[in-house]
């Protein structure tokens, strides 16, 4: 310390050192406080069975306060790299919310169609038409024998999430 | 201590503890107003009153409003409005006036803009207005969600999603402001927090503020001449009543204010008992449903003008998508008019009629905000989708020639 640095000016020193670490640990418990509370977390899991679901008419279920789609392919609709196989049935598995604004799009007939701003999608979740810009969702889930399980990252999910990024 | 005597009435027993009669002379006596100004400056009483009716009702609509997903929508729509004595006319009032509140604020805004009144030595009463604005539209949207029906819930859906498009952290931030993966309870009550305590006092402080940032510069005028205040000031105070250019707030501008009040008074009480319908939406009536959206959703009036800029970009151009053309471009509409005292670049402060350019400029923009207006609340569709798309694009080239305009005003006149 030089000769100038005098005793208030080091309380000064002092006290701001200690305000700046109660600051940011204020903002470190401020930040959390508004994180998913563990209750939110734990309840993010929902169980579907796969083989009574009828080919071409796509089955919408709860996953953590968002639709999923699921669609058993029919046979004329084309593969995808996205599409999930159990045994011999190709699936689309999508988070129900249009990538553009978060409306939910209805299946019509072929492809789902979003009311709110007019964006489409085909029947493996790629956007086809209108503002959205990307395909809808992939939400994780795995595999255990006909059942889906959505909220955990099994090896199906990670190869269909590999293959999308590629 | 200040001197302390016995005193001979109420008022001067506070006189001599709390300096009353020098506060009622900086704030209300001796707080100077230009004669040369007309109704649109009455705006601003218009919205302080407007801003405690908000208040008042809203206390009265928070005794009985339940901040759960489960409660809510029943607590507006059975308890307050079929139990609560007068609970209909609250939230009436409530409704009627966070959305008359836009307009005054529009009307404010533009005076502003058409007397030249952000520029110069102006600058912090407009980015203080600015910074009210933009909280009274984080306001306006918190409580519209409150009430927990259909719109609410979507609204609450798409304006937090918009968050989604920054970059890098923008699916973590969706999720860390929702409190949850999708909006949901705890969304309501943070919102709730927000919009009957955070908000509100951080709009009262700035209220304080933007009455501060008036009384050094002073208000403008019609004709935005540079008033002596002190000089006119003195005029005033030695009898010269009519010389002076100048009259106190209190008892004689106010007389004024006092009457376009109560014109508008009038006409807000004519909305609240007759036309009330137009601030409640029909598709609000039905309960929040996150596993349905309605067909068509669109923002309250005042912000379609914003929202249609948002989705007026909507095709990619090159490696930009759409989503993020229209999102810079909300983000562009949101923080250009604060930029205003120095985009515009002429050396003078005068009325837009004494300005033949801005002039010209001023009114090119009245008209496209009514276009994106109407549009905003038209489907996105064919045709409609082309009008959204140029409007947006004016609203930006606007602002992006606005230095260009005000100059050539300013090399006219041959400064």
């Amino acid at each position: 310390m030089s000769n100038e640095t005098n005793r208030r000016d080091f309380l000064g020193y002092t006290f701001a050192a200690v305000a700046a670490v109660g600051g940011a640990s204020a903002l470190v418990g401020m930040k959390q406080a508004w994180d998913p509370l563990p209750s939110v977390l734990a309840g993010g899991f929902t169980t579907v069975e796969l083989s009574g679901i009828k080919a071409g008419e796509p089955i919408v279920v709860t996953w953590r306060g968002k639709p999923i789609f699921i669609l058993k392919k029919t046979e004329d609709m084309e593969d995808n790299k996205r599409d999930l196989v159990v045994g011999n049935d190709r699936f689309t598995v999508a988070i129900g919310l249009c990538t553009h604004l978060g409306c939910i799009p209805a299946w019509k007939k072929t492809k789902w169609k979003c009311a709110c701003h007019g964006g489409e999608f085909n029947p493996s979740a790629e956007n086809i038409f209108g503002p959205p810009p990307r395909p809808l969702d992939l939400p994780p889930f795995s595999i255990k024998g006909t059942q889906i399980v959505l909220g955990e990252e099994g090896p199906e999910y990670k190869k269909i999430a590999t293959a999308m990024m590629a | 201590m200040a001197k302390i005597t016995k005193a001979n009435s109420v008022g001067e027993w506070l006189d001599q503890r709390l300096n009353t009669t020098k506060f009622n002379k900086v704030m209300m006596t001796e707080y100077w107003i230009p004669k040369d100004i007309n109704f649109l400056w009455a705006m601003g009483v218009l919205l302080a009153t407007t801003f405690t009716i908000l208040i008042i009702s809203g206390i009265f609509l928070l005794m009985y409003y339940k901040p759960d997903v489960n409660l809510a929508f029943d607590s507006v729509n059975y308890t307050i409005m079929q139990e609560v004595a007068y609970g209909w006319l609250f939230r009436h009032m409530h409704g009627v006036a966070a959305s008359v509140v836009f307009l005054i604020i529009y009307i404010h805004m533009f005076t502003g803009i058409y007397y030249g009144s952000y520029k110069q030595g102006r600058e912090m009463i407009w980015i203080s207005g600015m910074l009210l604005f933009v909280t009274f539209s984080a306001e306006g949207f918190s409580g519209y969600m409150l009430p927990w029906g259909q719109m609410s819930y979507w609204a609450a859906m798409v304006i937090t999603n918009l968050f989604g498009g920054v970059p890098f952290i923008g699916d973590a931030l969706v999720v860390w402001i929702r409190g949850d993966f999708n909006v949901a309870d705890a969304t309501l009550t943070r919102f709730f927090m927000l919009h009957v305590f955070l908000l509100p006092i951080v709009i009262m402080l700035l209220i304080g503020f933007h009455f501060y940032t008036l009384r050094i510069p002073h208000v403008n005028n019609q004709t935005s001449e540079d008033i002596d205040y002190d000089a006119e000031a003195e005029k005033y105070l030695s009898g010269n009543k009519k010389e002076s250019k100048v009259i106190p707030f209190w008892p004689i501008f106010i007389s004024k204010d006092l009457a376009v009040l109560g014109i508008f008074l009038i006409f807000y009480f004519y909305l609240v008992f007759f036309h009330y319908n137009f601030a409640m939406d029909p598709v609000n009536f039905d309960p929040a449903n996150n596993m349905s959206t309605p067909a068509h959703i669109y923002p309250e009036w005042y912000f379609l003008w914003s929202y249609e800029v948002l989705r007026g970009f909507f095709f990619d151009v090159g490696p930009l998508k759409a989503f993020d053309i229209g999102l810079a471009a909300f983000g562009f509409a949101n923080v250009i008019f604060l930029l205003l005292p120095w985009l515009d670049r002429d050396t003078k402060i005068l009325p837009a009629h004494k300005r033949p350019a801005f002039f010209v400029w001023f009114w090119i923009l009245m008209a496209d905000l009514i276009v994106l207006t109407i549009w905003g609340k038209l489907p996105p569709t064919g045709a409609n989708a082309w009008v959204g798309f140029f409007a947006a694009t004016l609203f930006i080239l606007l602002f992006i020639f606005l230095p260009v305009v005000t100059k050539i005003d300013a090399k006219k006149r041959g400064e």
